[in-house]
């Protein structure tokens, strides 16, 4: 059950530490000002979950590491994100479906999660679903405008949809480590929250005026460390300075 | 930040003011009264603070960019979420100061153009590179410093809403030097390797921060009238000083020399005297020709030209939002 507990803890702050790293990379660099502000603050919430989520994971496995140590110090093939997380930012409209796709889950996921018979997941979650809340609603807004703006954002986010479709079937997939722990009661069962999750991207698709995607093929690997290929380039970057310096404090 | 605007006189002549008006102008100022957006106020007046005001903001927004160059690489989980919170902290300083100089009958998007089309100076201290971790901190420490000890004042200016955005914006970069200070402590605490990183970030920023306050006051002379306006309110030199009486001592307790040969402590005045600045690199980076210039300003160019379809967009999706809502109205009378 420690295995299970500690897997399933490090996967939901790999994705939150992972997609934080993207959203931080804007930074300066957003369409406007307002954006600037908007996705660091989206960025700053989501390193935030993964603080706490990386302690409590380091403090299951009892091993001695810390949150930095489990951020900074594993290599590709031992991360636990989802793919989706990882995708790169490319233009406004990829990083608005990413975090669609990713909100549109992760808000009824943290509302379930609450009810955890883990006191300490329970509690991040009732912190987290606040968050998803309007991380949710800043990314439909924009899907929205985007969507139902002009003839090229229309086709831009449309692009955006279908490109990072083929990465929202692992949100719910339910391999032994979930389903042990949906067993006893501490984890969700992503399989329970997929109808809320297709109506509420119809919702937000059909004021866009946009097409979802037929189901079709779906990626995987996150969950087992098989990653993209510009995951190593992002952890490279992230994990730079814990690797020049070794054993420093900062 | 970021008065160096203030340094350089109005130069176009407008048609010249009532006297009468002007008095009465002069004698609210003098009474300490604070000159709000739909106030009488001369040209120059309005056009010192338009200038003032957009270049503080310009400074926050291309501020963001030698800062958020260490976002994705910062060395824990906690000074990131420290420098995404700070970075944050300045775009909205920028968006303040933006809708403080909208009260003067100017658009933001005129101020961009400005800045982009390089037209518009910001701070001079933002043309040098962030090369390592300490520079975060340094920047903290000394840059935000240097630009307390000029707002502090800019609290009590004569113009409301930018006074009222000081109180705000200095309460959010104290903290940030604190920030700044702490970092830069952890890291001259930890290992004679990170003190070495500190101490080559404050060999490199030292002297530019210093910059800050502008040309010396007896090569300044244009700032009188901002002075007899109360929008400055001590001169260049006189806020130099109070920062480096104020920094060189926690210089000091972090072990750190400071750059300078010529530092000296004078018991009689109680001030650190000190040797000269780089003027020539002053105009230089002030003109144009720093390390980074360019690249600040081609990547607000790129971040601009790149978001224009976004910003498109959303003007698109209001339109046809109140056109549908104006639609709606008619069919329901």
């Amino acid at each position: 059950m420690t295995d299970a507990l500690f897997t399933y803890v490090l996967r939901l702050a790999d994705d939150a530490a992972i997609l934080g790293q993207r959203l931080g990379e804007w930074c300066g660099h957003a369409p406007t000002l307002e954006e600037d502000i908007g996705l660091a603050n989206v960025a700053l919430d989501h390193v935030g979950q993964a603080r706490a989520l990386y302690s409590y994971a380091a403090e299951v496995e009892g091993k001695g590491r810390d949150e930095d140590q489990l951020c900074f110090l594993r290599v590709e093939r031992a991360f636990r994100n989802c793919l989706l997380v990882e995708q790169p930012n490319g233009d406004f409209a990829q990083t608005i479906a990413r975090q669609l796709f990713f909100s549109a889950f992760m808000l009824p996921f943290w509302e379930k999660l609450t009810g955890s018979s883990d006191a300490t997941l329970s509690a991040i979650a009732a912190k987290a679903e606040k968050e998803a809340a309007y991380h949710l609603r800043h990314a439909s807004e924009w899907t929205i405008r985007l969507g139902d703006g002009t003839a090229e954002s229309h086709r831009r986010m449309q692009e955006a949809i279908d490109l990072l479709w083929p990465y929202t079937g692992e949100l719910f997939e339910a391999d032994d480590t979930v389903s042990e722990l949906v067993a006893a009661g501490i984890a969700v069962d992503p399989q329970g929250l997929r109808a809320g999750w297709l109506a509420t991207l119809s919702r937000v698709l059909e004021e866009a005026t946009l097409t979802l995607p037929a189901q079709g093929w779906m990626q995987t690997g996150g969950r087992d460390g098989r990653h993209s290929e510009s995951f190593g380039h992002l952890l490279s970057e992230m994990q730079y300075m814990q690797r020049a310096y070794p054993g420093h404090t900062w | 930040m970021y008065t160096q605007a203030l340094n350089a006189r109005e130069t176009e002549t407008s048609a010249p003011e009532d006297a009468e008006r002007l008095a009465a102008f002069q004698a609210r100022i003098d009474a300490e009264e604070k000159i709000e957006p739909n106030d009488w106020m001369p040209a120059a007046y309005r056009k010192t603070l338009v200038r003032q005001i957009s270049q503080h903001a310009h400074s926050e927004i291309v501020g963001m960019l030698p800062e958020g160059n260490w976002i994705t690489r910062a060395p824990t989980l906690k000074r990131k979420a420290a420098l995404l919170a700070k970075v944050q902290d300045e775009g909205g300083h920028g968006l303040y100061l933006y809708s403080a100089a909208e009260t003067l009958g100017v658009s933001r998007e005129e101020l961009t153009e400005q800045l982009l089309s390089g037209r518009a100076k910001y701070s001079s201290i933002f043309n040098y590179p962030t090369l390592t971790w300490a520079d975060i901190g340094a920047i903290g420490w000394l840059v935000d410093g240097a630009a307390i000890m000029n707002q502090i004042p800019l609290c009590r200016c004569s113009f409301g809403p930018y006074a009222r955005a000081m109180i705000r914006v200095c309460k959010e970069e104290s903290f940030h030097q604190r920030q700044g200070y702490e970092l830069l402590l952890e890291m001259c605490r930890s290992s004679e390797e990170q003190k070495a990183m500190v101490q080559d970030a404050l060999d490199r920023w030292w002297w530019p921060s210093l910059m800050m306050f502008g040309p010396s006051d007896t090569h300044s002379t244009h700032s009188a009238q901002s002075m007899a306006w109360k929008i400055k309110r001590f001169t260049n030199d006189e806020l130099r000083q109070k920062f480096v009486d104020a920094t060189v001592p926690q210089a000091h307790f972090l072990g750190l020399t400071i750059p300078d040969d010529k530092l000296a402590f004078d018991a009689e005045s109680g001030h650190w005297t000190f040797g000269e600045i780089d003027w020539d690199e002053f105009s230089r980076v002030i003109a144009g020709d720093g390390p980074c210039n360019r690249e600040r300003l081609s990547a607000r160019q790129k971040a601009h030209e790149a978001g224009a379809w976004v910003r498109e967009a959303a003007l698109a999706h209001a339109e046809k939002r109140a056109a549908r809502r104006a639609a709606a109205q008619v069919a329901a009378e």
